[in-house]
């Protein structure tokens, strides 16, 4: 049972990087990447380290999309000046 | 009493089932958005209300109620949040649909300006 | 009886996770995806209260309140890159 989720979850999370490697669109990159974090941080969880789990979730979900939604912006903002 | 728990955890489950069915074949954002957000929210206060009814031994009703306020709380402000966003970056909608008033108002609020 | 009933509920909730996934890598603008995150964070806090309750441990609750909050912000963040940039 719980081997299986662990199987299904491991199987979306391979889908979800090769896909945010050939995404054009950079937001939805990012997106993708966040949703990687979630399924990486639920694995955590069932493997049996749940300090582990809450700093990839806290740091894979929050910190790391805001981040590169901030450098995205200011690169934006950057070309625009150009 | 775990025989109610489960079954209320499988009704919450449905509802779950039901949300996600409901973003993978709505045809617009806003419909997604609609069907995503009401059916989720019931189906986690049902699986999270069952869980702990089957298991009232360990004691710990007290962060299962915080995190279902905090469900309540917070989800229907992001989808808010993220349904204005839509709309105003211009995101179209379904040949389908019959209105849309924050549409018509913006209209409406710049030829008054003018 | 009861414990295959919850067994039941798990694998429905991981199909759920799948077909919001499914949208989430079909989704034509930015704003399907982030939707298609929000449904799947929402589901994955059930299926993590499933596996701290089935694993006997309750230190795993604080990890679904932690990551409530952690998306909550993250697409709050979204929303407001999409309306006008941060």
């Amino acid at each position: 049972m719980i081997s299986t989720i662990i199987i299904i979850l491991g199987i979306i999370m391979i889908v979800a990087g090769i896909i945010a490697v050939h995404l054009k669109n950079l937001l939805a990159a990012i997106i993708v990447s966040g949703a990687i974090s979630l399924l990486a941080s639920i694995i955590y969880l069932i493997l049996g380290s749940p300090d582990v789990a809450m700093t990839e979730a806290s740091i894979g979900a929050g910190l790391t999309t805001i981040v590169f939604l901030f450098a995205l912006n200011k690169a934006r903002k950057e070309d625009k000046n150009d | 009493m775990p025989l109610l728990g489960s079954i209320i955890t499988l009704i919450g489950s449905i509802f779950l089932f039901l949300g996600a069915l409901g973003i993978f074949r709505m045809p617009d954002v806003y419909n997604r958005m609609q069907a995503g957000t009401k059916a989720t929210t019931l189906g986690t206060i049902l699986f999270l209300l069952g869980i702990s009814f089957g298991h009232a031994e360990c004691g710990c009703l007290g962060k299962i109620v915080i995190l279902i306020l905090f469900v309540i709380f917070t989800n229907p402000v992001s989808s808010n949040a993220l349904a204005r966003a839509a709309h105003f970056a211009g995101i179209k909608l379904t040949k389908r649909s019959v209105k849309d008033d924050l549409g018509n108002d913006n209209l409406e609020n710049k030829g008054g300006e003018k | 009886m009861d414990s295959l009933i919850y067994n039941i509920a798990a694998i429905i909730a991981v199909i759920s996770i799948v077909l919001t996934f499914v949208r989430m890598i079909l989704g034509p603008t930015v704003a399907d995806r982030i939707v298609a995150l929000d449904g799947m964070t929402i589901i994955a806090i059930s299926l993590i209260v499933y596996i701290a309750y089935f694993s006997n441990r309750i230190i795993y609750l604080d990890v679904a309140i932690v990551y409530a909050l952690m998306s909550f912000i993250g697409v709050i963040a979204v929303a407001r890159y999409l309306e006008r940039g941060i």
